[in-house]
């Protein structure tokens, strides 16, 4: 089996077949990671470009580091150094470095669109590392696989969201991919950190946070972005802690064999205490080894790459 | 008279526009548009007939006995006449984009259209705020296709703070006020200007946003938006910004206009005014009867304008409001960008989109067939609703009227190709849609200036 687009631009629209082979074949990786000798010559001969013009340090090395253990070519590009500081368009800037010959483009960037943008302007395979608040597909993929590592299935587990849903990506992403995989969903922040109509995405939507975490067996703890208090979105970050901070004395409303995850970077102490994030039932850092297998999957399959590896 | 000559255009086969060798001794007509349907929404005519023109004015609509005589004739068999359309809002780009357009190319794409007066907005760089302004835009306009009204600003600089000299615009030629593309958002200073322009009978046209509710919105705030993590532009913008105006409307007993309605909230809003008799007037774009915030879907920067495309129950509101009368004109809010500012990132894009070559196709299309609007009422607000908003003397087909008159084949259909727009920009986000009804030929002031 093969995906069926050459992109990986979002989680929206995909089929459960590919998910789950996306999944499987970085089983197959996760293994790989594990040997003595991390590196595949899966990629060889094959130039990704990893265009990063937003801040990101773990997606940035996790991309990287797939790349490498997969034996791409890799060049790194950082909006901070490049001639967008000299008024270049995007669409000069890709089409210049495309045209040294590369194959694939990793784009991570503030604004939704720009890798369906890409897409438009470039031959390349494009994969989505985060577009404005719109998606982050590999991180999506990477909590699907978390869980369903833990739990060996994903269907019918309740799943909650908690934070703010409003401008973020792996939101997006995790609605989309939990619910494709049939996953029993909620989403729970203050009202001004929801985005209208988020109900039709197939969500129950809670403000009280008990109730939200009733019997739930997996928490992703979104991060407060610090400008929100600033923007009036929030009276104060305080004020954000008490009500929708997730402490150990909340916990016990979940299920027993419960997990808590979170896309980081974790602000300890604002939405999550560092007991909960350090405790027994995180996977905060599973998350970020599976980031990495997940990401050579994706790499794999999407240069052409079929199932199994060998 | 001269029977060989007449013999020559007696042909059934004859069609499209022939001049006659010679001069018709007696009649004295320089152009007849012969066997038409005749609409004008303002005598309540619709029948067919044949028009005749002399020195630019209309001179005799009647159904000929015998062959109609004139210099020029065209034969309108099948065909609609309709007074020439009036766009009440467009932009020109002119002064400041001469590279996304100019006077003249927007007069271009005017015509094509079937448009024969347009009115620009003043949002140009620097804005339309004095005299000399405006008397470089009537400058320019003496060599456009079509007639250019101008608009001028509210208030100096657009900047939302002092009256601009509005005596001195008013002498110069302005047909009405606004500052478009940015509200006024200090309620005193709308006031004034809404008092102070009673003196001249000028219509203010308002464009209803809201600023801090619009803050870094891109596209409508809906369930797309949210699907695609971009910030919305809330109906609440423009609908709180529509009460404020119908208010100061009342409380000034001035005439305002409100421009691009796109909400169903500010149909409503309006619809009430109206039934108090409140001197409130709007239009609505063709893409705000067509479009939903669906598109956005595919990122296509072409679909960003403002206000946004709304859902599927804005469109059918404005179809209603359309219908019921509450919106009284159709216009294209004509916005070019250049190829360069739209092929960027959403966020980054400017709004807008062109429409002039595509409002008639897309009122033909979606309301008249739809029947949504009979022809009368539809042609009513692309031609006299507008001209007597405006105070202009064109938009009807009358004795000593201007011959500005628009020849539509309604039969035609064809595919809207962006990359055949006489205007000088493409920003169009539905090229490849299938329209009916198409400009037969355009006519100015007696003379043909486009033809189909």
């Amino acid at each position: 089996m093969k995906l069926k687009s050459r992109h990986l631009l979002g989680l929206e629209g995909m089929s459960r077949k590919e998910i789950n082979l996306i999944l499987d074949t970085a089983e197959t990786f996760k293994q790989i990671l594990s040997r003595p000798i991390r590196v595949v010559p899966t990629l060889r001969g094959v130039t990704v470009v990893n265009l990063f013009y937003e801040p990101s340090t773990r997606t940035r090395i996790s991309f990287e580091l797939a790349e490498k253990r997969l034996s791409a070519e890799v060049v790194n590009f950082s909006a901070a150094i490049s001639s967008a500081q000299k008024g270049e368009t995007l669409k000069d800037t890709v089409q210049n470095i495309e045209a040294m010959k590369t194959d694939m483009v990793v784009v991570r960037h503030q604004a939704s669109g720009v890798p369906y943008f890409l897409t438009r302007c470039l031959e390349s395979s494009i994969i989505n590392a985060g577009d404005g608040a719109h998606e982050h597909p590999t991180q999506g993929l990477l909590d699907l696989f978390t869980i369903r590592e833990k739990y060996k299935k994903i269907k019918g587990l309740k799943v909650v969201i908690v934070g703010d849903v409003k401008y973020s990506r792996v939101a997006r992403s995790d609605i989309w991919g939990f619910s494709i995989m049939g996953a029993d969903l909620s989403v729970c922040g203050p009202p001004t950190l929801l985005p209208v109509e988020i109900e039709k995405m197939g969500v129950r939507v809670y403000s009280d946070l008990d109730k939200a975490l009733e019997g739930a067996d997996t928490v992703i703890v979104l991060r407060i972005q610090l400008e929100r208090q600033s923007g009036g979105l929030l009276p104060s970050l305080r004020e954000y802690t008490n009500k929708f901070g997730i402490t150990k004395e909340r916990l016990k409303r979940l299920n027993e064999n419960f997990t808590i995850m979170h896309p980081g970077p974790i602000n300890r102490g604002v939405e999550i205490t560092p007991e909960v994030a350090d405790g027994p039932h995180s996977v905060i850092l599973d998350q970020v080894t599976n980031g990495v297998a997940i990401r050579m999957a994706v790499l794999y399959l999407l240069s052409g790459g079929e199932g199994k590896v060998e | 008279m001269n029977k060989s000559k007449k013999s020559k255009i007696s042909s059934p086969a004859y069609a499209g526009i022939s001049k006659q060798a010679g001069e018709e001794k007696g009649s004295g007509f320089d152009l007849a548009i012969t066997g038409g349907r005749v609409i004008d929404p303002e005598t309540k005519m619709d029948r067919i007939a044949d028009v005749f023109v002399r020195n630019g004015v209309i001179k005799k609509i009647e159904k000929s006995k015998g062959k109609p005589k004139a210099k020029e004739i065209i034969n309108a068999q099948g065909k609609i006449v309709v007074p020439g359309l009036i766009d009440m809002h467009t932009h020109l780009r002119e002064p400041g984009r001469e590279d996304e357009e100019t006077i003249y190319t927007g007069s271009c794409a005017a015509v094509a259209g079937g448009f024969t007066s347009i009115c620009c907005m003043p949002n140009t760089q620097p804005p339309i705020d004095n005299q000399e302004a405006v008397k470089f835009v009537y400058q320019k306009a003496k060599d456009a296709k079509c007639k250019i009204y101008c608009v001028g600003c509210i208030t100096k600089g657009q900047k939302g703070e002092e009256l601009t000299e509005i005596y001195d615009l008013v002498r110069s030629g302005v047909v009405a006020i606004s500052d478009d593309g940015l509200p006024v958002v200090n309620p005193q200073v709308l006031r004034n200007a809404l008092e102070y322009s009673r003196m001249f009978s000028l219509p203010v046209i308002s464009h209803c946003e809201d600023l801090n509710l619009s803050a870094k919105g891109v596209m409508h705030e809906g369930f797309v938006s949210t699907i695609l993590g971009m910030c919305g532009i809330p109906s609440l913008a423009e609908e709180t910004i529509v009460a404020r105006d119908v208010a100061l409307a009342e409380f000034t007993k001035a005439r305002i206009h409100i421009a691009h309605v796109s909400t169903q909230g500010s149909v409503d809003l309006i619809r009430q005014a109206k039934k108090k008799g409140i001197k409130v007037t709007c239009e609505a774009t063709p893409h705000h009867f067509t479009l939903t915030h669906e598109i956005i879907k595919t990122f296509d920067t072409n679909a960003k304008v403002n206000p946004p495309l709304r859902t599927k129950k804005d469109v059918e509101a404005i179809k209603k409001g359309l219908s019921d009368g509450t919106i009284d004109c159709i216009a294209t809010d004509h916005a070019p960008h250049s190829i360069e500012e739209k092929e960027v990132e959403f966020d980054s894009a400017p709004f807008g989109m062109v429409g002039l070559e595509t409002a008639l196709g897309l009122v033909i299309t979606e309301l008249i067939n739809k029947k949504v609007l009979s022809w009368t009422q539809a042609i009513a607000k692309l031609t006299t609703n507008p001209a007597r908003i405006l105070n202009l003397k064109g938009g009807r087909i009358k004795k000593n009227s201007p011959a500005d008159i628009t020849v539509i084949d309604p039969k035609a259909s064809w595919t809207v190709d962006p990359s055949k727009f006489l205007s000088k920009s493409k920003n169009f986000p539905f090229g490849g849609t299938k329209l009916q009804g198409k400009v037969f030929c355009t006519i100015v002031d007696g003379k043909v200036v486009y033809q189909g």
